[in-house]
């Protein structure tokens, strides 16, 4: 593994970020021959403070939802320059890096077209921490049922705003997407993980895409020192599964995988939960309906995390007749 | 179609695919597509002509305009030349990648196939789609004939790529009247169009593994307006670099369009000038031709370049005339004087003239009603009304209007 630091010193992220880790190790898993282009959201301001950048690697913004349309762009312009002559042909890797609001709400119709351009190299990076955060931390589709956001208090005629449950972003994309070559979940705690899916999704060639789960000290309420502790226990209460589907083939990875295998047992929500204040005006009854779905997610789902039909029901009831 | 050899190829066609030949004159790299009409005719005919293999360049169905906008600002960054374009609506759902493709400074050239603001289900042809993107540092600029579309296209890039402006540029096209209308036009062989634009270069701004940049960091408050300044400075050069596309054109090509930014039609002498952009030049000239023959001082100016301004042709053609009319397929709500924006902005430019004319304005040819010959006559007749008079009893005309 590479030495050599391409997300570097010189960025203003809040203490414990593990957005900030992911890119770190993103960066270091594509090397230098890579271009990244980061959309508007908390790892563009806190990042690329005009004279302080932390990118080694040569970087452009672009607007909030417009990372689908930008790694096309680019990767279509290196390919017509390079086939025509007029730039030297070698492999370029192209990464682009949204927030959960720019990738999953704002810039889902271009990140879903992207993703269908497969003639073209590049490597979507969702880094979701579950909220707006450069904006003070408001709800997105991405924020947890019941969680705190500026845009979801807990008040005294409405107990939770945040009555919607988290996207199934990966799923989505992978499914949705029918010749994506990798897709892929991981997160800052595991970062071997993160490392070889980066790898893997920049070898494998096409449209590709990772979505990583990131603790936020800041929007989630919890000493920074904790960050990777919370990042494992949201895959530890099954919470966040982690798994890669490359070339059509679906495979858990790390302690996900030990779940499904039944060698360690997924411990409960409330573990997860309890650590962070934007759950903390949860009852014992909310609590419990979270662990019912996450329990449902991975017993009775096809795929936990990423096939919602269930087991029971394998065929459409006309079909029998 | 015969592309060979080093002569001009006649052919018959409309607005947007002469634009189309030019892009594949051009040698586009990268360019993105998304359906709205009138914009959306030379996306078709781009599609041909990849399709059939007379153009060579990426060519990306986008998820809407702001996604293709988004798409062809990053193509450029990494140095391929592009091309995209939309029409009404389209232009104010990419808006914010067209703002940051001109602070960004990349040189973009877009079609705008002049549409109405949409609501409700309107598609006819009224510039204020353009207009709405006049003060963000795009250059302007309207044409009135398939010819001078193709031209246009060509000069926009050396313009747009020269080091000394690296901005945008849109051309302006009136929706069905000349974007889907057929003229006769020549496409220029390729080895002219190589000796008048060079490649496209970004130099050290180019976005490469080998070159280790950041692009539009945040510079908050601190920079911003050091950068506004910048592209100013661009602009304003804008008018000199326009000046010598034009003469190299000229030389190379051998069409020569004379003042670049206005195109003066019997002015001269005239005691009443008209003033509009696109395609209402044609009802307009043939009205002064007529005019002219029953001894009317009358003359028509067409403003090609709108940004940059024409201010000083606008001062040197009108400050001596007693009456300036400006038709206005546009119309700005609250504007100073309750006028087009057109009007607004030439009545601003003519503050500075000796001789101020008498000013009147026509909001006329809205959402696509057609400006006739008769309607010409009838506002020339107005405006040698008001010049006999020596006054104007109404500034703005909304002409033909159903009461
Ligand atoms: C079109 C547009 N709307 C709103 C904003 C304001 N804004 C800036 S950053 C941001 C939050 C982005 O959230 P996310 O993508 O989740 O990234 P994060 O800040 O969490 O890293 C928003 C809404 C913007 N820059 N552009
Ligand atoms: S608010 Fe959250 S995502 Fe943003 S820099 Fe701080 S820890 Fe990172």
């Amino acid at each position: 593994m590479a030495q050599t630091e391409y997300f570097d010193a010189g960025h203003r992220t809040c203490q414990g970020c593990e957005s900030a880790m992911v890119l770190r190790w993103v960066a270091k898993a594509a090397g230098p021959n890579t271009i990244v282009i980061g959309a508007t959201g908390c790892m563009y301001v806190a990042n690329t403070t005009y004279y302080t950048t932390a990118w080694a690697l040569p970087w452009i913004h672009t607007q909030l939802s417009g990372t689908g349309s930008a790694v096309v762009g680019t990767a279509a312009a290196l390919k017509a320059l390079m086939e025509k002559g007029k730039l030297p042909s070698e492999k370029i890797n192209v990464i682009g890096i949204c927030g959960d609001l720019g990738c999953a709400d704002a810039g889902l119709s271009e990140v879903s077209n992207a993703l269908t351009h497969t003639k073209y190299n590049f490597l979507i990076l969702m880094y979701d921490n579950e909220s707006s955060a450069n904006t003070d931390i408001q709800e997105t589709t991405m924020t947890p049922f019941g969680a705190l956001t500026t845009f979801s208090p807990s008040g005294k005629q409405i107990r939770i705003m945040k009555y919607r449950w988290k996207k199934n972003m990966a799923a989505m994309m992978a499914v949705g997407h029918p010749e994506i070559k990798y897709v892929a979940t991981a997160m800052a705690a595991d970062p071997i993980d993160l490392y070889n899916k980066v790898r893997k999704a920049l070898e494998i060639g096409g449209p590709t895409f990772i979505h990583t789960l990131d603790p936020c000290p800041k929007g989630w309420g919890y000493d920074p020192k904790y960050s990777h502790e919370i990042g494992k226990l949201a895959v530890e209460t099954g919470l966040w599964p982690l798994f890669e589907i490359e070339n059509g083939k679906f495979r858990l990875t790390g302690t996900s995988a030990r779940i499904a295998s039944g060698e360690i047992k997924r411990k409960p929500v409330k573990e997860y939960i309890s650590r962070q204040t934007r759950f903390k005006h949860l009852t014992d009854e909310d609590i419990e309906y979270i662990q019912r779905k996450v329990d449902e997610m991975w017993e009775k789902w096809l795929i936990p995390g990423l096939l919602p039909l269930t087991k029971e029901l394998p065929y459409p009831e006309t079909a029998k007749t | 179609m015969v592309l060979k050899g080093d002569e001009d190829v006649e052919v018959v066609g409309t607005g947007t695919d002469a634009v189309a030949y030019a892009l594949m004159l051009a040698d586009v790299d990268v360019t993105s597509a998304y359906p709205i009409r009138p914009y959306g005719g030379v996306m078709q005919t781009v599609a041909r002509l990849i399709a059939d293999g007379y153009m060579k360049a990426e060519y990306i169905v986008a998820a809407h305009e702001h996604d293709q906008f988004e798409i062809v600002k990053h193509a450029s960054a990494v140095g391929a030349r592009t091309f995209v374009g939309s029409s009404g609506v389209g232009w104010l759902l990419a808006i914010e990648a067209i703002v940051a493709t001109s602070t960004d400074r990349y040189p973009v050239v877009a079609l705008i196939g002049n549409r109405a603001l949409d609501d409700p289900g309107a598609y006819g042809v009224e510039h204020n789609d353009a207009l709405m993107v006049r003060d963000v540092g795009w250059l302007l600029t309207w044409v009135d004939a398939a010819q001078e579309a193709l031209d246009t296209t060509l000069i926009a890039y050396r313009v747009a790529e020269d080091p000394r402006i690296m901005l945008p540029v849109g051309i302006s096209m009136d929706g069905a009247f000349l974007t889907h209308s057929e003229h006769a036009f020549k496409i220029p062989p390729k080895s002219k169009v190589q000796k008048f634009l060079p490649p496209y270069d970004l130099g050290n701004r180019k976005l490469h593994p080998s070159n280790v940049i950041s692009v539009a960091p945040q510079v908050n408050e601190d920079w911003v307006t050091e950068l506004r300044k910048q592209m100013d400075e661009a602009m304003k050069n804008a008018r000199k670099v326009i000046e010598e596309a034009y003469r190299d054109f000229a030389k190379i090509f051998g069409r020569d369009y004379g003042n670049p930014f206005v195109e003066p039609y019997m002015v001269e002498d005239a005691d009443v000038v008209m003033i509009g952009m696109g395609t209402v030049s044609k009802p307009i000239k043939e009205a002064v031709r007529r005019l002219r023959a029953r001894g009317e001082k009358v003359g028509f100016l067409r403003i090609r370049w709108f940004r940059p301004f024409p201010t000083e042709d606008i001062i040197r053609y009108l400050s001596g005339v007693k009456v300036a009319a400006v038709v206005d397929r546009d119309y700005s709500f609250g504007s100073p004087f309750d006028g087009g924006a057109v009007f607004t902005e030439i009545r601003s430019a003519l503050y500075e003239a000796e001789h101020r004319p008498l000013m009147m304005n026509f909001i006329g040819g809205l959402g696509g009603r057609e400006i006739t010959y008769n309607d010409a006559i009838n506002m020339f007749n107005m405006a040698l009304d008001a010049a006999r008079k020596g006054k104007v009893e109404q500034r703005v005309i909304w002409y033909g209007v159903r009461e």
